[in-house]
């Protein structure tokens, strides 16, 4: 029995290793090589990058080029950076407030205003926003074409998601601590507040994660409800580049890498956090 | 002043900021495009004109490839991602040492922006000098043959969408494989313990522990890209912009399109079009998963 268990385990060990070598080489080139030919085409001259190939430039001009595309413009790609901080931060710190208490209530509370809710959520999930009809709601209210407006558009476009998520690791909390706060007079806002809230720190990671790089990342909604120049935010800007740069494809890659490397630098600083994150806060069912 | 309550300690007022916002932004809208959907419509002044918006939409040539277009995008998209998400997911639970590795790599393409992997692809597909193209030429030639390889994007028929689904797939499937992963990790140890003793060979647990049990997270992945599938815009919008033409023309990208000609009101219809399919498709679908979910 244990010789046996010795000869699988050297024979799955030698299949391990060919395992390992096919998984990172099928990785490197489907998903490392994309972003290398990103990077040496950002860091080539006009006419190299012009020949898009993979071949390294002759000549590194990676941060010369980034410096030309940030002060283009009259400096629009900062103003752009502006614009999608303050959208993202703003979105993603009400949206997880917001959705949190609501998961809390959904779950807690058996009634009919959850149950309709839900119902809410799930459709919500699901059916696509009305455009036009939004816009004009939007304008009634003085709130199309201004950050407001769109902060608070990404947070009713995220609630459901985030909705959803909270509700269901709200589930894994017991009720006990609720009751052993309520025994103790803490009810209400303070209740959600002062206890729940701060037991949900791994979900709320990862909605705040997930929520970040889809705001940011978000080229769709600025596009109907936050049109105008000095509103763009990066990916505007980016999209807007492809004509400017049409026979300028370094400074167009540059601006790539630009927007990428806010993601990436996240991604070196809270990897683990992010991919741990991601798994202990996903759907069940 | 309020009366303290002793029945329920949990405030029905926790419901009203998300209540508030999506009866404002979402709800209202949802409701006011049956209605805008019937009117020609300038955003100041509306008349109504019945059905004809919806007729003008329907007699459009480019709406049936519209159509056509999304469903095979987002079935394509979806079906490659819950298939090859469970494959790389089942890879990335094992021991292996590359795990971590590639976890993380795989993982990253989400979080980086739509627009800018739209136009780096395009570039790799560019059907002249483009990476991808350059490369199907070089290896023809040691087989001793001339090829131009395919034009991805700018080919006359069903390749440019295809490209874009494929795209769409590198992109997203990173997180598929991690509410697969967080699906299997659930799966209790003593199943694949008890089935081992039992003989059976680990293709043989894949198929018939790992797969059932696993269901309840291939269904999240189903729904979630499917939808997303229907829904999406930016990146066929970056690669193509619907083009060349029409061909890879979505909803989306029509709906888009008569927005920006000021076509309001056949804009909204179209959205209420896309509202119809969505529901159509993805509700049933949900109770049919749902259903078996319980049967199993």
């Amino acid at each position: 029995m244990f010789k046996r268990e010795k000869a699988l385990k050297s024979k799955t060990k030698y299949r391990s290793i060919w395992a390992d070598i096919i998984g990172v080489g099928l990785t490197i080139i489907i998903f490392i090589l994309p972003f290398y030919f990103l990077v040496v085409n950002a860091a080539k001259g006009t006419s190299e990058s012009f020949r898009l190939n993979m071949s390294p430039p002759k000549k590194w001009l990676l941060f010369h080029n980034i410096g030309k595309v940030v002060s283009d413009h009259d400096w629009h790609v900062l103003r752009s950076t502006y614009n999608s901080f303050i959208l993202t931060v703003f979105s993603v710190f009400f949206l997880v407030i917001i959705s949190g208490m609501t998961g809390f209530v959904m779950h807690r509370k058996r009634n009919r205003t959850s149950t309709v809710a839900n119902w809410l959520v799930l459709t919500a999930l699901v059916i696509p926003p009305a455009i036009v009809p939004t816009i004009w709601v939007l304008q009634r209210l003085h709130l199309y074409k201004t950050l407001a407006g769109m902060i608070a558009i990404e947070v009713a476009y995220g609630l459901a998601f985030a909705i959803l998520i909270f509700r269901n690791f709200i589930g894994t909390i017991p009720k006990e601590i609720d009751e052993a706060a309520i025994v103790d007079g803490c009810t209400g806002w303070n209740l959600y507040f002062r206890i729940i809230f701060p037991l949900l720190k791994p979900v709320t990671i990862t909605i705040g994660i997930i929520a970040t790089a889809g705001i940011f990342n978000d080229f769709t909604n600025p596009l109907y409800y936050l049109p105008g120049d000095e509103n763009a935010t990066l990916q505007q800007t980016l999209f807007a580049y492809v004509s400017r740069y049409s026979t300028q494809y370094n400074l167009l890659f540059s601006d790539i890498l630009y927007i990428t490397a806010f993601p990436l630098l996240a991604f070196i600083f809270f990897n683990k956090r992010i991919v741990s994150g991601m798994t202990a806060g996903s759907i069940k069912g | 002043m309020k009366k303290k309550g002793i029945k329920s300690p949990y405030a029905s007022s926790l419901f009203w900021p998300a209540g508030i916002i999506y009866i404002i932004l979402f709800f209202i809208p949802t409701v006011l495009s049956l209605f805008f959907s019937l009117t020609r419509w300038t955003l100041q002044e509306w008349e109504f004109i019945g059905i004809e918006n919806f007729k003008l939409y329907f007699s459009e040539e480019n709406l049936r490839i519209g159509f056509r277009n999304t469903i095979i995008y987002a079935v394509v998209s979806s079906g490659l991602k819950v298939i090859f998400a469970l494959y790389l997911a089942n890879f990335l639970s094992s021991k292996l040492r590359s795990t971590g590795f590639i976890r993380s790599v795989l993982f990253f393409p989400t979080l980086v922006s739509t627009i800018g992997v739209g136009i780096t692809f395009s570039m790799l597909m560019n059907p002249y000098e483009g990476v991808i193209n350059n490369t199907i030429k070089s290896v023809a030639a040691v087989f001793g043959k001339t090829t131009d390889g395919p034009g991805w994007l700018v080919d006359p028929n069903l390749l440019p969408i295809l490209s874009i689904a494929i795209v769409d797939v590198w992109k997203g499937v990173g997180i598929a494989t991690l509410i697969y992963i967080a699906g299997m990790a659930a799966i209790p140890r003593d199943y694949y313990e008890a089935s081992s003793i039992d003989g059976a060979s680990p293709r043989q647990q894949f198929y018939k522990v790992t797969i059932p049990l696993v269901r309840p997270a291939m269904f999240s992945v189903i729904i979630l890209s499917f939808v997303g599938g229907l829904r999406s815009f930016d990146l066929i919008w970056a690669m193509t912009g619907g083009g060349p033409g029409f061909i890879s023309d979505v909803l989306a990208s029509i709906n888009y399109k008569q927005y920006t000609s000021g076509y309001y009101g056949l804009s909204t219809a179209g959205n209420v079009i896309l509202f119809v399919l969505v529901s159509v498709l993805v509700f049933p679908l949900s109770r049919y998963l749902n259903k078996k979910e319980v049967v199993m």
